[in-house]
């Protein structure tokens, strides 16, 4: 083990109440309306779409075939590179499709997915992630399991949750941070889960807690979450476990940013650009947790989640336990259908969800909420008016970034400005959008200036290769031509020897002719070494003739 | 079931242009009650005239542009400009005096701008600098505040000499008017008179010009309102009271029989309106927090300088616009800290 880092936080110098971070919003919760009964079962659809990537790295590759039979829990894409996930058969089935098919993203895009046509028997195969003790096992160990198992962060980026496990060589994981806070309106799954299943979450933190060597895990949760708070204390009261330790932070739009957690738990920042490792501290989500924990213990990779199905537009709204690849039209019609106020659906909730434009989308790992919502809880966008500079956007910045700067250069295509003012620091949270009065679709400009600026980073990572590879291929030229030259020289040099006192005059003349060449590609090469290449280029030509007319001279003579 | 799709976020906006404007129009009541009470009729035709001109000359000039007229009349920032223009002017000022200046306001200084969040400069600022520059005669057409000798004109006297420039039979326009507290405070120090004869005069109250006390208080009482329903961030009056508060009492402590002290420069003139109304315009004052009170602060030493020893009686709304050129300079040097970052400026790449 490491030394303790002298800048970590040692537990009694956390801060004796939660602090709280710039900015931020106070939102209606409405989490009441999905929260009327505990988790149900979704029922298995006939039919699943199980799309290859699901979390974010590289896309799955599909083990199976079309016709192949599947059983529940059994791998059915494996990861190819670190930074990726298996994916796991859902139910039992026949594999009738391996092709292009909608998924749940903003692009609207469709994306590779496996298609299982269910047999309804469910029947499971042996998945081989349980661990007897694992507790007491290697570090390493879990983490291949955590990864065989397909466990990617539940809270809604999807980030390969083995990946995270790994603080890394010479880092000290002084503090994880269990993100239980879920600040965004209308989602209820993790308050659901810690109320229903307070067990696999508080199993699966120790295993996480275990796997990073971390000296102290806390549960942040809001605290308009009484119950679920209640719920993991009684938990945690009845296992005699004191070192973890629930810790109730205000209610405060996006309280749930893992940098805003983080600030709200400990007071301190994690760098811009930076992770929290770099202030040793792991953040995962609560429902994270919880998967690890069905996996290593139970033996079920990640092939279902809570789903919270809510909204004006849902007759029944509630929280579901939902196979992944599962229908969202399927899961609306367990749900009661929908009402007649329905006039968006979303995936996610309010503030940072995703538009769907249709209801024949799977759910996948990261859904944890499908919003029905009604035309007077999400209203159709008014026209903008342009910006007042009131400032009602720095004020809720939780970044305590200035948006309308930022707003003002996205809007001119002012890459180098936008970023001056650190348009990287932006977590597209919607707090500025939210209160501005011009209506101004902020997020939407950043989002915008963001693509736009990967883009040209793209492109001039291109154009430097293609500079590199037309530098070395001069270069190659000129080698050539050197070696070419010098081969001819020598040739031409043993007849003349052999011939000695044949013509001194016409040897000089040789002589020189090949000196102006040399004195006239050694400057050439100084020139391409400091300027243009392409300068370098058009010159070729003309020194390439230079030493066949010298030859040439020399044949005649 | 198909669905329309839009960028997050997707909550109903909580904030409007529109309320905003009328919020800060409703919290102008008390001050401009004040105002009429002490002033009488020319108060309000004052405010009249202005808005009709502010509003027809932006329908004018966004139909000459080509642009949406009723969306963005309905924003209400054109009416606002002319009530904001209307209560800092003369009440025995001619119609055409806020006529013109609200015209100009919206037309030069805001639409060829490029219309509402482009002006650089406070319009209704501008238009009172334009009037007091041309016409610098008309806007000293003040009338001695109520209890300070006359009575105030009649509802049609008021309405003739304003509309027709005619006087009531048997007076002069100057039997009609009188200095101001600032301005009669000016004179009588050129005079050599110190403050404390200066306070004995009819025209002054209990710490400051009579009326104008219950004026600046008026206007005080909506702005800290204004605060309250967090329509203006505080730092810009803070900053603004708070500059003006130490260089007036900086030269009160020094000197008292030749200054004014701090009570009576905040309850003066334009100080409230100012602070809490005018300084506090978003679109051409300081936006980042720190820069707002230094805008403020500036704004303050401003107003005290062009008083005490400046060609102007009040010097608000010249203060006001030299702080609007200095606002892009105070924003660019004052960008607040942001999360993760070590500085201000640092680039996080540490």
């Amino acid at each position: 083990m490491m030394p303790p880092d002298d800048n970590a936080p040692a537990m009694t110098m956390l801060p004796d109440k939660p602090l709280r971070f710039p900015g931020g919003l106070q939102l209606a919760s409405n989490k009441a309306q999905s929260l009327g009964g505990p988790i149900r079962s979704a029922r298995l659809p006939r039919r699943l779409y199980v799309p290859l990537s699901q979390h974010i790295g590289e896309p799955a590759e599909a083990t199976v075939k079309i016709g192949d039979r599947v059983l529940k829990g059994q791998q059915i894409a494996r990861s190819l590179s670190y930074i990726s996930a298996p994916v796991h058969a859902p139910t039992s089935g026949i594999v009738s499709d391996i092709g292009k098919y909608p998924v749940p993203h903003p692009s609207g895009l469709s994306a590779e997915c496996l298609v299982i046509d269910c047999d309804g028997e469910d029947r499971a195969v042996d998945s081989g992630l349980k661990m007897r003790a694992a507790l007491d096992a290697d570090p390493a160990e879990i983490r291949q399991k955590v990864r065989d198992a397909g466990i990617v962060g539940l809270g809604g980026a999807g980030f390969p949750t083995s990946v995270k496990l790994n603080p890394g060589p010479g880092h000290q994981v002084e503090l994880l941070i269990i993100n239980a806070a879920e600040c965004e309106p209308y989602i209820s799954c993790d308050e659901a889960l810690m109320c229903d299943r307070p067990q696999d979450v508080i199993d699966g933190i120790r295993i996480m807690q275990h796997a990073l060597g971390a000296r102290q895990a806390l549960i942040g949760i809001e605290d308009n979450m009484p119950r679920a708070i209640e719920c993991l204390t009684t938990a945690l009261r009845n296992a005699q476990d004191t070192a973890l330790r629930v810790v109730p932070v205000p209610t405060l739009y996006p309280a749930g940013g893992e940098k805003q957690l983080i600030y709200a738990l400990t007071g301190r920042e994690v760098p811009s650009q930076g992770l929290p490792i770099d202030i040793g501290m792991v953040c995962h989500n609560v429902g994270t947790a919880a998967a690890v924990a069905r996996a290593l213990i139970h033996g079920e990779p990640l092939i279902s989640r809570v789903v919270t199905v809510t909204g004006a537009g849902i007759a029944q709204p509630g929280n579901l336990e939902v196979r992944i690849g599962t229908p969202i039209a399927d899961i609306v019609e367990q749900c009661g259908g929908y009402t007649a106020d329905v006039a968006r659906l979303l995936m996610g909730g309010p503030m940072m969800g995703i538009a769907l434009h249709t209801d024949q989308l799977p759910v996948i790992k990261t859904t944890n909420c499908i919003l029905a919502a009604s035309r007077d809880e999400t209203p159709d966008p008014r026209p903008a008016l342009p910006c007042i500079r009131c400032g009602k956007c720095a004020d809720v910045c939780p970044a305590s970034l200035l948006p309308q700067q930022l707003y003002w250069y996205a809007r001119a295509r002012d890459f180098d400005k936008v970023q001056d003012y650190n348009l990287f620091d932006c977590i597209e949270c919607g707090c500025c959008a939210h209160v501005c009065p011009s209506h101004i679709p902020l997020v939407q400009y950043y989002r915008f200036a963001k693509t736009e600026i990967w883009d040209l980073e793209r492109e001039r990572q291109k154009s430097d290769l293609a500079r590199q590879r037309h530098e070395f291929r001069i270069e190659r030229l000129e080698r050539e031509k050197r070696e070419l030259e010098a081969r001819r020289a020598h040739a031409r040099k043993t007849p003349d020897q052999a011939g000695a006192g044949d013509a001194d005059a016409k040897k000089a003349e040789i002589a020189a002719a090949l000196q102006r060449v040399k004195a006239r590609k050694a400057q050439q090469e100084r020139e391409s070494g400091t300027g243009e290449s392409l300068g370098a280029e058009q010159q070729r030509p003309l020194t390439e003739r230079e030493p066949r007319r010298a030859t040439q001279q020399d044949d005649e003579a | 079931m198909q669905f329309p799709t839009q960028s997050s976020p997707y909550l109903p906006p909580v904030n409007d242009v529109t309320r905003l404007m009328v919020t800060v129009m409703l919290a102008m009541i008390p001050g401009v009650l004040c105002l009429f009470w002490f002033f009488g009729w020319g108060v309000l035709f004052n405010l009249l005239v202005a808005s009709f001109a502010a509003v027809g000359t932006e329908a004018l000039i966004l139909r000459l542009r080509r642009r949406p007229v009723r969306p963005t009349l309905g924003d209400g920032t054109a009416l606002l400009t002319g009530l904001l223009l209307g209560a800092a002017l003369p009440p025995l000022a001619p119609w055409w005096i806020p006529a013109i200046g609200a015209s100009f306001a919206i037309a030069v200084a805001k639409q060829l701008y490029g219309g509402m969040g482009s002006n650089p400069f406070n319009p209704a600022m501008v238009g009172y600098v334009v009037l007091i520059i041309s016409f610098p005669l008309q806007m000293t057409l003040w009338s001695p505040p109520h209890g300070a000798g006359h009575d105030l004109l009649p509802l049609l006297d008021a309405a003739r000499l304003v509309f027709l420039e005619a006087l009531p039979p048997g007076t002069r326009l100057d039997a009609l008017t009188m200095a101001t507290p600032l301005d009669a405070a000016r004179n009588d120090i050129a005079r050599n008179l110190t403050w404390s004869e200066i306070l004995q005069r009819p025209l002054f109250g209990s710490f400051a010009g009579r009326g104008w006390e219950w004026i600046n208080f008026g206007f005080l009482i909506g702005g800290l309102w204004l605060w309250q329903r967090r329509v203006i961030h505080w730092q810009i009056p803070a900053g603004m009271l708070g500059g003006l508060f130490l260089i007036s009492a900086l030269f009160y402590i020094a000197d008292a029989d030749s200054f004014g002290s701090p009570v009576f420069h905040f309850f003066s003139g334009a100080t409230m309106l100012g602070a809490f109304f005018i300084a506090t315009d978003p679109v051409s004052a300081a936006t980042t927090p720190r820069g707002r009170l230094y805008y403020g602060a500036g704004i303050g030493v401003l107003v005290y300088v062009i008083r005490t020893w400046g060609g102007y009686p009040d010097g608000v709304a010249f203060a006001v616009l030299l702080m609007n050129m200095a606002a892009p300079t105070i924003d660019y040097y004052t960008q607040p800290r942001v999360f993760g970052h070590r500085d201000a400026g640092d680039d996080g790449n540490d």
